[in-house]
This record gives structure tokens, C-alpha cells and sequence, in this order.
């Protein structure tokens, strides 16, 4: 059990560096589709006795994460009729190294933190906060709105990590509310993103700045 | 009880969705007001309805914030009624349906007391809160929305990663994970200490980017400045108290595990910090709604800076919270109106509106004076009881710093709000057709008239909630 879960936590690791790397907006999306499904089946592998409430939430957000959002995404990029590449503020590969960093400087500071027999632990909060720095990032160093709202994805994935951690305390019917949220705001933020291209006639966020001092 | 306030305004709020007549559409708000002020009543006078489940739990200050938010919401759903009046030129049905949505999911932030579930509800209220900035469809509403969506989005994320810290330190410290405001009161003492440090840490900027704490407040001028001035009341009285709420648990929480010390630094640096930004940016502020904003930042910082200064200060900071939310009823609402009136909101253009709209025109002036803390105004008492417990506490460089950055804001807003109100109405400005009206103009003066009754006098049973309140955070 252990070994397929860091096997799926490397790949999600993994996935990061490629999300931070791919030229194309779509295959950004495909990453962090991928990522969402892996994400998904975290939950089910993690303990040994699976109940019926585990299924559900793992269902719910392999089917979100994996699948709806990357559709949404998808649709927003398709009408959005716009050059299909992402436009960094750095390189791709400067960021890819940056993510290599940003990898290395939290696995190693939790290797400070925690101790041997707490092995499991020190994967998943290590892997949560390399993924929610990765997601700051993205957010940071993109310009289009569509590759922005990639980064809170990938933000909100790395909190979803550290979120498996605390199985027990986060009844069902929160853990939905927490995804119906991410949802409803992905559905909003893909509006907002069609009207932003259709009065800008661009998804670039550097044309959003009239509102200032 | 409770789940008739939070259901019943978002029934109707779908029920608005299918509801065909544009202009009889608005009157749903009243009605879902009336509803929940008179639930919010019923439930006062029956104390025994306050604890549904283990979930659901009305404490005294949960009270506070709840009797604020429904009076506010009740005075501005007339006004809404007024204002869509004008706006007939576009359909409200999605303006309709989120106000209606609105309350019902601030009513349950206010009962939570399941982190998590205290979690999404305000997310939800950042949700339901963003087409109403993009009321006005144009591109400089649409670049609110977005930046307002995107910085709230990305700092309620953070809170929530930080009520997972929270649930990890009680892990850490020997207990079962839990995100119930109950066992962490309890067990406040076992947490463990760093978790509970870099939880408080990752709250405050959370939470605080709803309040609009600085340097997290980027989204509050644009959003106030172009969301009409409705959707200002509603967030800067009734969001932000939803959010100091949510940032007031974490702080009991602290403060019983005894980390009191460490929480108080925190929110006293982000207090001062935030009333110097407001200061700044409100000198010189030509545009008068960014310049609400701008206010509305300060008085989040003045709430942080009561709540850090702690036990002499929490009347003056809880009774803050009511005179704050009221008085920024009568400002946002008089501004809409002005802003109606002249089809502008630059002070070039917006001169002598104590002519043109001689109602309006004395409101905002009066509101502008009561919110910088002048007697025999509601925010005077609450001011002036913060600035006496930082004193007695000790805290002599936060009460000077406070007392300097108080005067600041009074002269910045004071050139903005005098060239607003006196000089004489410009001769090219384009002629719209408002005048004050009878609920566009009520609404306003009954804010007023709360604003001063509350600098005068506070009625007994508001004193005794307050009192309750206070009790309730000290943990006796």
C-alpha cells in the first residue's frame, strides 16, 4: 500500500514540473486532468478498510477534477479562439526548474521536520506544499487568464493533498460542499474569462489594469 | 429555525430565476428580509432554538453578527428595490437572485460552528458576491470581477489550508483530527504549538483577504468602485463582518491555547498596517467610491488592532463591528445615489452635490463625519473604547499610531468628501434624470438614525449581548 502510494505521489510530483513545462494550453489542461485523477484515487489506496463514504468523495472528485473542470476548461479555450499558447513571464524552462527547486527545498525541509516512523506523513504534507507552491507559480508567471486559472487548480490540488491527512474530520457532506465550491467557481471564473475575451478581444491579463491609482 | 433562514432566501432565490416581471422581480428582497430580520427576532427571544446540532450553534457572538447583518440587510433591500427601479434597462435577474442567495449563506458562516462547513459557506459568499460587481457589464466591471474572484479565490484557498493546519495541530498534539470550534475550545491547551502558529498565520491572510486586511485588500477598490453602491453595503457591511467572525474563531481558538501573545502581534501589525495603506491611498482619492473602500480597509484594520489588542479592547471591537456596518450603510447608499445623479464618480466632474441632491448630499456628509469617529456618532463610542484599551493595556505606540492614522484618513477622506458636497454643480455635466426618492432616500435615514441612536445610547438588551459576547471570547 505504501509503495503504490509514493508511486502515485512521484507522479503527481512529476506532473507538477510538466504543468509547469508544456507550451501548449491545452496539454496543460490534459496534465492537470491527469493530475485530478490521481488525486482522486489517493483517498481509496490510503487505508485499508474502504467505506461507502470514501467511495463517494473519490468518485465525486475523480469525476470533477478529472473530467467536468477539464471539460469546462476545455469549452472556455475553444470559444475563447485565441493562440493556444500559454505566454510566460519566464522561460518554460527556467519555471521547470523552479519547480525542481521548489521540490527539492520542501522535501527537504520536512526531512528536518518529521521523524523516520513518520514516513507517510512526511510524503503527503511534503508533496501538498510542493504542489500548492507550484500552483503559486503558475498563477504568478502566467499571463492568460485561462493559464491562471490552471495555477488555482493546481493550488487547489496541493491542498486537497494535505487534506488526506485528516480523513476523520472532514465529514462527507463538507468534502462536497468543498468540491460543489471549487465547481461553482471554476463554472463562474470560465464566464468571466468568455467576457474578458469578448470585450478585450484577448484572454491577456496585462489588459486588465485601467482600475488603479 | 435555522435552516428556514438559511433555506427559505435560497428557494426564493431560485425562485427569482423563474420569475418573469423585471420590474416586480426586486420585491422578492423585501420580502426574504422581512423574513429573516423577524426570524433573527424570534430566535433571540427564544434562546433555546440557538443550538440545533453540534454543527449548527448560535454563540453571543454569533448573535452580534447576526443581528447586524439582518438590520443591514433589511434597510438595504428597500434600497435595492429603489435602485433596480432606475436600472430597468437591463434584467436583475441574476442581481436578484444572488442578494437572495446571499443572505441565506451568510446566515450559515454565522451558525457554523464546523470549520469546514463555516469554510464553505464563505466561499460561497465570494461566489454569489461576484456577478454582482459585474452588474454594470462593462470592461472595467469585468476586470473587478476578475481580480476580486481571483485574489478572493486564491486567499480563501489559503484558509482553508490553514483550518487544515488547524485540524493537523490537534493531530500532532495526541488528539483526533477535528475541525469542530467546540473540541478545539476544549482541548485548546494539547495542540500542538507550531501547527497551531502556521494555521493562524495562513487564517489571518485567508480570512483577512475577505475582510480586505492590507496588503491583501487589492480587490476592494476596484470591486466597491465599480459594483453599484448596494453591493458596497452588502459586502463592506455584511461580508467582512461575516469574515471577522470567521477570523475571531481562530483567535478564541489561540487565545485559549494560550498563544494569545503570538496572535496579538499579528493582528496588531495587519491592523496598523492596514490603516496607514488607507491612509495613504485615500489622500489625494479622486474617485469617491475607491475612496469608501479605501475606508472600509481602515476600519478592518481597526477591527484587527481591537481584536489584537484584546481583553480592554473587545467592546469597543465587537460594538465596532455594528456601528461600522451601519454607518457604511448610510456612506455606500448616499454615494450610489450621487453617483446616480451625476453619471460619475470623479470628483472633477462631481461638485456641489448638496444642491443638486440636497438629501443625499447631507447624508454623505454626515456619514463621512461619523465614520471618522466623531461624538454623538455610533462609531465615536466604539473608537473611542478601542483607543481607551489600548491604553489601558499598555500598548502606547499601537494608541498613538491609531490616533495619527485616524487624522489622517479624516483630512484625506475630508478633501474628497467636502469637494463632493460643497462647490458649485459643474454646467456641463450630463443631466440624468435622478432625484431622491422615497427607498432610495428612507433606507439611508434609517441608517443614520441607527448610527445616532448607538452614539447616544445603547439600548439594554444590545448591551447585554455585547456583554455576553465579551464573556464568551474570554473564555470565563
Amino acid at each position: 500500500m505504501i509503495n503504490l502510494l509514493n508511486t502515485i505521489i512521484i507522479m503527481i510530483l512529476v506532473l507538477n514540473l510538466f504543468a509547469l513545462g508544456m507550451k501548449r494550453i491545452i496539454s496543460v489542461i490534459r496534465v492537470i486532468a491527469l493530475q485530478g485523477i490521481l488525486l482522486g484515487m489517493l483517498p481509496l489506496i490510503m487505508h485499508e478498510h474502504i467505506v461507502i463514504s470514501q467511495i463517494i468523495s473519490a468518485a465525486a472528485a475523480i469525476g470533477l477534477k478529472g473530467m467536468i473542470i477539464p471539460f469546462i476548461m476545455r469549452r472556455a479555450l475553444r470559444d475563447a479562439k485565441i493562440k493556444h499558447e500559454v505566454e510566460p513571464l519566464v522561460g518554460l524552462v527556467p519555471s521547470i526548474i523552479l519547480g525542481a527547486i521548489v521540490t527539492a527545498v520542501s522535501f527537504f525541509i520536512s526531512s528536518q521536520m518529521f521523524s523516520v516512523n513518520e514516513e507517510h506523513e512526511r510524503m503527503i504534507i511534503s508533496a501538498s506544499i510542493t504542489t500548492i507552491l507550484v500552483g503559486f507559480i503558475l498563477l504568478v508567471t502566467r499571463y492568460k487568464a485561462i493559464s491562471q486559472v490552471m495555477g488555482y487548480l493546481v493550488l487547489e490540488n496541493g491542498i486537497f493533498i494535505f487534506s488526506l491527512l485528516l480523513m476523520v474530520a472532514i465529514p462527507l457532506v463538507v468534502e462536497m460542499g468543498m468540491l460543489l465550491d471549487l465547481f461553482v467557481s471554476i463554472f463562474i471564473i470560465s464566464i468571466i474569462t468568455n467576457h474578458i475575451n469578448q470585450a478585450f478581444s484577448s484572454l491577456d491579463t496585462r489588459q486588465l489594469t485601467s482600475l488603479k491609482e | 429555525m435555522v435552516y428556514l433562514m438559511i433555506c427559505v432566501p435560497i428557494i426564493m432565490a431560485g425562485l427569482s430565476m423563474l420569475f418573469p416581471s423585471n420590474r416586480f422581480r426586486p420585491w422578492l428582497i423585501p420580502v426574504a428580509a422581512i423574513f429573516h430580520s423577524s426570524c433573527t427576532g424570534y430566535v433571540l427571544y427564544r434562546p433555546e432554538l440557538c443550538k440545533v446540532n453540534s454543527w449548527l450553534i448560535l454563540d453571543p457572538l454569533g448573535k452580534i453578527i447576526l443581528i447586524t447583518v439582518s438590520v443591514l440587510y433589511l434597510f438595504s433591500s428597500f434600497y435595492t428595490v429603489g435602485y433596480l427601479k432606475y436600472r430597468m434597462d437591463r434584467s436583475n435577474r441574476v442581481f436578484t437572485a444572488c442578494i437572495l442567495a446571499f443572505i441565506g449563506m451568510i446566515t450559515l458562516v454565522i451558525w457554523s460552528h464546523h470549520l469546514g462547513l463555516m469554510w464553505v459557506a464563505i466561499e460561497g459568499t465570494t461566489l454569489i458576491t461576484a456577478p454582482l460587481i459585474y452588474f454594470n457589464r462593462s470592461k472595467k466591471s469585468i476586470e473587478a470581477t476578475w481580480k476580486y474572484l481571483l485574489v478572493g479565490s486564491v486567499g480563501i484557498a489559503l484558509a482553508l489550508l490553514g483550518t487544515f493546519f488547524m485540524a493537523y495541530s490537534s493531530m500532532k498534539g495526541g488528539l483526533e483530527a477535528t475541525l469542530s470550534y467546540e473540541v478545539f475550545i476544549k482541548n485548546a491547551a494539547s495542540l500542538s504549538k507550531p501547527w497551531l502558529h502556521a494555521a493562524f498565520i495562513l487564517l489571518v491572510v485567508g480570512y483577512g483577504t475577505k475582510m480586505g486586511l492590507a496588503p491583501m485588500h487589492t480587490w476592494k477598490p476596484d470591486a466597491y468602485g465599480e459594483a453599484p453602491g448596494i453591493v458596497g453595503v452588502i459586502l463592506a457591511g455584511g461580508m467582512t463582518s461575516g469574515a471577522f467572525l470567521a477570523l475571531t474563531r481562530f483567535y478564541h481558538i489561540c487565545n485559549a491555547a494560550g498563544e494569545t501573545q503570538f496572535s496579538s502581534k499579528l493582528l496588531i501589525f495587519m491592523g496598523l498596517f492596514s490603516m496607514a495603506v488607507a491612509g495613504i491611498f485615500m489622500v489625494s482619492q479622486r474617485d469617491f467610491k475607491r475612496m469608501l473602500a479605501y475606508s472600509s480597509i481602515e476600519h478592518m484594520g481597526i477591527l484587527a488592532l481591537g481584536l489584537g489588542i484584546g481583553a480592554p479592547a473587545l467592546f469597543g471591537t465587537i460594538f465596532h463591528v455594528i456601528t461600522n456596518a451601519m454607518t457604511k450603510g448610510v456612506l455606500f447608499m448616499s454615494a450610489g445615489n450621487i453617483h446616480r445623479a451625476y453619471a460619475s464618480k470623479n470628483t472633477d466632474q462631481v461638485m456641489g452635490a448638496i444642491r443638486r441632491l440636497p438629501l443625499s448630499g447631507t447624508l454623505f456628509l454626515i456619514g463621512f463625519i461619523a465614520i471618522t469617529g466623531s461624538p454623538p456618532f455610533g462609531p465615536f463610542i466604539s473608537e473611542f473604547s478601542i483607543l481607551k484599551g489600548a491604553f489601558e493595556s499598555g500598548n502606547f505606540w499601537s494608541a498613538g499610531l491609531f490616533l495619527f492614522f485616524l487624522l489622517i484618513v479624516f483630512i484625506g477622506m475630508g478633501i474628497t468628501v467636502l469637494k463632493v458636497v460643497y462647490g458649485n454643480v459643474p454646467n456641463d455635466i450630463v443631466n440624468t434624470e435622478y432625484k431622491d426618492g422615497f427607498l432610495t432616500g428612507a433606507p439611508v435615514l434609517l441608517f443614520l438614525a441607527v448610527v445616532i441612536m448607538l452614539g447616544i445610547y445603547i439600548p439594554e438588551p444590545l448591551k447585554i449581548y455585547l456583554n455576553d459576547a465579551i464573556v464568551f471570547l474570554e473564555n470565563k
